[in-house]
């Protein structure tokens, strides 16, 4: 049973289009007879169902559990997780299923990765270039 | 998403979007009533979607951490 009807399958392959680079959609999930889980199936085929839609999207899956140093090295401490990577891993991940709103938020993070350009105000890059400690950003959203 | 085009622009920056219903001990911790809420550096939070000069100001207070 696929996630992603055809009506959405279509849009996104539109939206794709837009992708300057290759990014790379790296899943951190559970095998399958885990239960602990819930949405780690679901994320994982969603995340595959996406990457299928363009030649410039590629997925890696690692066990949480199996791949303990990998989930290490993307500082990824829960499951069901991706980490969009794209010339380089700028720090962005998602935790839970993206669905509803959020996925709106995958597409458009996926082209911006692509291009490798943030996108913000003159004014935002002078204040986060003054930055010289870590920021960490989590931003709590539902999905309904 | 606001938060990850942060993460971009800076090597310091790393943003996550947390499904809050997936993660009920997060949502709690961080006291999420209503979303989106964003939790910078655990403590400095901001209530509901915020413009992108009013998250950079917040964001800008880990200065005076």
């Amino acid at each position: 049973m696929p996630v992603l009807n055809d009506k959405i399958r279509t849009e996104v392959r539109k939206a794709l289009q837009n992708m300057a680079g290759p990014v790379r959609l790296v899943v951190f999930t559970q095998s399958s007879d885990a239960l602990e889980c819930e949405m780690c199936a679901e994320t994982r085929a969603l995340v595959e169902e996406v990457a299928a839609l363009s030649d410039k999207l590629s997925v890696e899956v690692h066990d949480f559990l199996d791949d303990k140093a990998v989930a290490a090295q993307y500082k990824v401490d829960k499951i069901p997780a991706i980490a969009l990577v794209g010339a380089k891993d700028y720090g962005i991940r998602f935790y839970g299923i993206p669905s509803g709103y959020e996925f709106s938020s995958l597409m458009d993070d996926i082209v911006t990765v692509s291009k490798g350009e943030s996108g913000l105000s003159a004014a935002t890059k002078a204040a986060v270039a003054r930055l010289a400690k870590p920021v960490h950003i989590q931003v709590y959203v539902t999905s309904t | 998403m606001l938060a990850h085009r942060l993460a971009m622009e800076s090597e310091w920056i790393t943003a996550d979007m947390v499904e809050a219903t997936e993660f009920p001990h997060l949502a709690n911790k961080y006291e999420v009533y209503g979303v989106p809420r964003t939790v910078i550096n655990e403590t400095i939070h901001v209530e509901g979607a915020a413009p992108e000069p009013m998250l950079v100001n917040e964001l800008m207070k880990v200065l005076d951490e």
